[in-house]
């Protein structure tokens, strides 16, 4: 296993604080993109917290792994993380979606410490990360590209010029992971526009292509490693996940895709989380080795 | 910007503009080992295939998916080189509006486009490949620098300010053989101020890229013929736009004409009425360029001619301008 239980049990709290932190900023800022920003909380919080070489103290390290978020209305999740990381001052959550703010709904990589791409038109974030899997290779650096795509945002026929390009470069310095919550703004994907199946595309376009629980730290931590160590080609993880996830009874409903949170609500979903972050626990503690 | 390149003016008679790019990027390369080059599918067409030869771990072609460059040019300033990448104007543009816009212009990296085939001077090809309202597009951009460079020469100056100068660039040059305004670079190129190519007191005829030759062309000949002098302005950069040169030439000679391949609605001149329009004094003023329609199939300068934005067009148009009533006292009260 590629995550030692001790590892587990950590990455489960960080993402329920990072949860917790979302919560918290939804609710001070109104509303904001709960459910994408729960599917890929456990995505960002593995990479932030096992994988990705980071230097808190120089955040612009040039050798650092990069993170491309492409679904970047995940920005309220993401912001969190990089609060948390230390990048940026807590107190910025707080001004989240306010008039003259540094931090809103997507983030701007020339406001917001850490971020390596401002995104939020989507299908745009994998041709930036080839970008900077491409400069790596040139520069002789080392360092890795994830980038994180939502499951609606294929199919903006964008993205497929870039899978093209990540295999044709043979770009195996680039991770690709898709958030796969099945849902979109209007519906889920495969009544608003199907992607399944989703495994063959992306093998038919020349990725080793991994498909697992995205709410599971060791699945991704094993998919993780399984991509740095495949060289003949680049890897794309789809992570099938859930839309809100640990918020109650919004999980897997796409109407969460942005929500408001009141007063009642926002109490609500703190309990919700506490539960949902209780049976993770549970789990790690069973199985974790 | 000084010069660097020497390059004859014999020589020149034979190199399009293109091949003059070519050649100013190769010697980029060589002194910048960050500079890399990226096409899609057009290394041949832009002449940045002279960098692949010299370069070919710094050349990336994508194919034909120029959303997909503009991205990957993104994400390869972003880390630190400095992309050029090229491709025809329209798809430089239009194509890719929101990745320029998004990933290039909002995130100011250090990318520098050239924008081949602007204008109708890939004529034959028909209205998808002309060129005709990227200058209004670009010229929206926030950090975008937009130069339309006169011919070779000054192509070769516009790629080299672009590397000096860091931010994102809009270089639109055309597809083949321009008619050569400069002997070489030594010219004193400026980013952001008009050259004046022709002095005069009469008219101002303001005119970018292909045009400016053909300005050039008619104010000679009107001096001869006509005996008037027309000033005629080399507005190579777009944005920042030379105001001053533009608020002279109103305050001086009250008739301004501009002149350009490209829409008359939002390329330079409605650039030049902005300055005006905000300068709030009267003048006599004609847009040349195409006339909100998409353009005839043709050889470039015979659209030209058929647009009415070749010498003799503009010397008409001049003509008709030196009819209109406009004093040439100082007082612009009594005007309008």
């Amino acid at each position: 296993m590629a995550l030692t239980k001790q590892e587990w049990l950590a990455l489960e709290a960080k993402a329920h604080q990072l949860r917790l932190d979302m919560l918290e900023t939804t609710h001070m800022a109104g509303s904001g993109h709960i459910g994408g920003g729960s599917s890929v909380m456990d995505i960002l919080t593995i990479l932030y917290h096992k994988f990705m070489n980071l230097k808190v103290e120089d955040p612009n390290w040039e050798d650092r792994d990069r993170c491309i978020l492409s679904k970047g209305h995940a920005g309220i999740g993401y912001a969190s993380v990089l609060v948390d990381f230390g990048w940026n001052d807590r107190e910025q959550l707080k001004t989240f979606n306010l008039t003259g703010s540094k931090m809103g709904i997507h983030l701007d990589s020339n406001k917001v410490i850490g971020v390596d791409a401002s995104t939020g038109s989507l299908g745009h974030g994998q041709s930036i990360a080839v970008g900077t899997a491409l400069a790596a290779r040139l520069q002789g650096k080392s360092y890795f590209t994830y980038c994180i795509l939502g499951d609606g945002e294929l199919n903006e026929g964008s993205n497929w010029e870039a899978f093209m390009s990540t295999a044709q470069f043979k770009l195996n310095n680039l991770i690709t992971i898709v958030d796969r919550n099945g849902a979109m703004i209007d519906g889920m994907t495969e009544d608003i526009m199907a992607l399944e199946p989703l495994v063959d595309k992306f093998e038919a376009f020349g990725f080793n292509t991994l498909r697992i629980d995205g709410h599971s730290f060791p699945e991704l931590a094993n998919a993780i490693e399984v991509a740095m160590a495949t060289k003949d080609k680049p890897t794309c993880i789809i992570a099938d996940t859930v839309k809100a996830q640990g918020f109650g009874g919004k999980a897997g409903d796409y109407r969460w895709h942005y929500g408001a949170m009141d007063n009642d609500g926002y109490e609500q979903a703190k309990k919700d989380l506490e539960a949902y972050y209780l049976g993770r626990k549970a789990v790690a503690e069973k199985e974790g080795i | 910007m000084g010069g660097g390149l020497t390059y004859t003016a014999v020589e020149s008679t034979k190199l399009a503009t293109t091949e003059l790019y070519g050649k100013a990027m190769v010697e980029l390369g060589t002194a910048h080992p960050e500079v890399v080059a990226l096409t899609a599918d057009l290394a041949g067409s832009t002449k940045i295939g002279d960098f692949q030869e010299k370069f070919p771990d710094r050349f990336f072609n994508v194919g034909i998916a120029e959303q997909n460059m503009f991205g990957i040019a993104a994400g390869m300033a972003k880390a630190g080189l400095v992309p050029y990448l090229s491709t025809f104007a329209q798809f430089a543009s239009m194509r890719v509006a929101d990745q320029l816009s998004t990933d290039i212009c909002y995130q100011n990296v250090n990318a520098k486009i050239i924008a081949t085939h602007g204008g109708t001077s890939f004529g034959q090809a028909g209205s998808t490949h002309h060129a005709i309202t990227d200058i209004a597009l670009v010229r929206a951009l926030p950090n975008l620098t937009v130069i339309v460079p006169a011919d070779g020469y000054e192509t070769v100056n516009a790629v080299k300010a672009a590397y000096a100068t860091p931010g994102p660039f809009y270089i639109r040059i055309n597809r083949g053989f321009d008619h050569v305004l400069y002997e070489n670079t030594d010219y004193g190129f400026e980013l952001g101020k008009a050259q004046l190519l022709h002095e005069g007191t009469d008219i101002t005829v303001i005119a970018c890229g292909s045009c400016a030759y053909q300005a050039l062309a008619a104010a000679q000949f009107l001096k001869n013929s006509d005996g008037l002098t027309v000033r005629v302005l080399n507005m190579h950069t777009i944005k920042p736009l030379d105001k001053e040169a533009v608020q002279k030439a109103i305050g001086e000679t009250r008739r301004i004409i501009t002149v350009e391949d490209h829409s008359v609605i939002g390329g330079l001149g409605s650039a030049v009425a902005e300055v005006m329009a905000e300068m709030g004094k009267g003048c006599a003023f004609t847009r040349l360029g195409i006339q909100d329609h998409f353009s005839i199939i043709g050889l470039h300068e015979d659209i030209m001619s058929h647009e009415g934005i070749d010498s003799n067009g503009i010397a008409n148009t001049v003509r008709e301008m030196m009819g209109k009533d406009f004093e040439a006292d100082d007082n612009w009260d009594d005007e309008v």
